[in-house]
């Protein structure tokens, strides 16, 4: 886990400075745990380096990294009560930086796949739109004009895609006629709109 | 909002705060409500009138020593790992009671196999007794560990859900006849699976509702 990395970093990089540092802060929480505004500002101040390092491992962008900074003040005020003095600090802070900063993450990922299909998605004009309304009306016109049979079996066989064997017993029509029916209809609608249309 | 601001805004608003109380005193204290709510079940049902020969039996005592080794040991898990700082492994120490304690109620069915024939039948009394207190103890573990909704919501929601039917799970055993070891592995067994799942999926969701928000 990365908070165990970090207290490992920590303790080979300059051990007594580090213990010495935990210590203070340990002391400086349980202080604000008594209601000392200036033990809390001071502890928070300087604890923001090392939120800082642990969030910029898992978030790379700037202004994501700074929210998560802010949610992790936000939550260890909020749980500043389940900070037991007799255990080091450091691991309690580690620990609530990441949950912030893999939140962060979660969101700015959804934020930006949601980005991605927008971008994705094919630009439609409202000339575009126009004309698709007005192909769609004159098929629907068109089809309307087919004979009961074939209607029926287009919307059978190809719109409602039903099995052949299911869509002969719902229009009452053989399995053969229903086949030629589709055909016929299908190329009524081709002779209408040309191959291009297909 | 910038970050300095915040801190003077938050050290402003820095009141007086009751430690928690350490996880050990937590799992205690709510294994004592559980343990007077099934006590308070047993008084009214009353014991099974075989209890005592059922008592004698190496497997029924393995069962319940499992199931209730399953419901402390989950309990103190859950009270742990909703400290920010709790040890991820604790979401693991109440799985080898757990899988001993299925382990027993399996050998029950293949010793039933082995006698003639497993009997099957349908106990919704049973599922009905493991959910119907699962969840009330459930509810009343989320609340004394509310703060692990902004840390480890959806373990700390599963464990709540194991202690909670697996303390069910012990007291349906003190009360209910049931001796078919196939009725018991699927009604018992299949009970407080589905509890830790309904905990799991819903109780985060109610850990979020009783626990603490961030609003900036």
């Amino acid at each position: 886990m990365l908070t165990a990395t970090f207290d490992r970093m920590d303790m080979t990089a300059d051990r007594p400075a580090a213990d010495a540092r935990d210590m203070r802060w340990s002391a400086l929480m349980a202080a604000a745990q008594g209601g000392d505004a200036r033990a809390y500002d001071a502890l928070l101040r300087e604890c923001m380096p090392q939120i800082r390092a642990v969030v910029r491992v898992r978030v790379r962008n700037a202004a994501d990294a700074e929210d998560a900074v802010q949610d992790t003040l936000l939550t260890l005020h909020a749980l500043r009560h389940t900070y037991d003095p007799s255990r080091p600090f450091k691991p309690w802070l580690n620990a609530i930086a990441e949950r912030r900063a893999i939140d962060r993450l979660r969101r700015a990922g959804k934020h930006n796949r949601r980005e991605t299909a927008m971008d994705d998605a094919p630009e439609q004009g409202t000339e575009a739109v126009g004309t698709a309304r007005l192909e769609a009306a004159e098929l629907r016109a068109a089809v309307a004009e087919l004979p009961e049979s074939q209607r029926t079996a287009l919307r059978l066989a190809k719109l409602e895609e039903r099995p052949l064997k299911e869509a002969a017993a719902i229009s009452g029509l053989s399995v053969g006629a229903l086949k030629i029916a589709t055909h016929r209809a299908i190329a009524a609608l081709r002779g209408r709109f040309g191959d291009g249309q297909r | 909002m910038d970050s300095d601001d915040l801190i003077a805004r938050l050290a402003r608003d820095a009141k007086p705060v009751r430690r928690l109380a350490p996880p050990w005193m937590g799992a205690l204290a709510w294994l004592a409500v559980a343990g007077l709510f099934m006590g308070g079940v047993v008084a009214v049902v009353g014991l099974r009138h075989d209890l005592e020969a059922r008592l004698g039996l190496m497997s029924e005592q393995l069962n319940l020593v499992f199931a209730g080794a399953t419901a402390v040991l989950a309990a103190l898990g859950a009270f742990h790992l909703a400290r920010p700082d709790g040890d991820a492994r604790w979401a693991w120490v109440p799985v080898a009671p757990a899988l001993g304690w299925i382990a027993g109620m399996g050998a029950g069915c293949i010793g039933e196999i082995w006698r003639g024939g497993l009997v099957m039948g349908t106990s919704f009394e049973c599922a009905r007794f493991i959910v119907g207190f699962g969840v009330p103890l459930t509810l009343s573990m989320l609340w004394m560990v509310r703060h692990a909704a902004l840390t480890r919501p959806v373990e700390v929601a599963a464990l709540a859900g194991l202690a909670a039917s697996a303390m069910a799970a012990l007291g349906l055993a003190l009360v209910h006849h049931l001796d078919a070891a196939a009725m018991v592995l699927v009604w018992h067994g299949g009970s407080v699976a589905l509890s830790v799942w309904v905990a799991k999926r819903w109780g985060t969701k109610a850990l979020a509702a009783m626990g603490p928000r961030l609003t900036h």
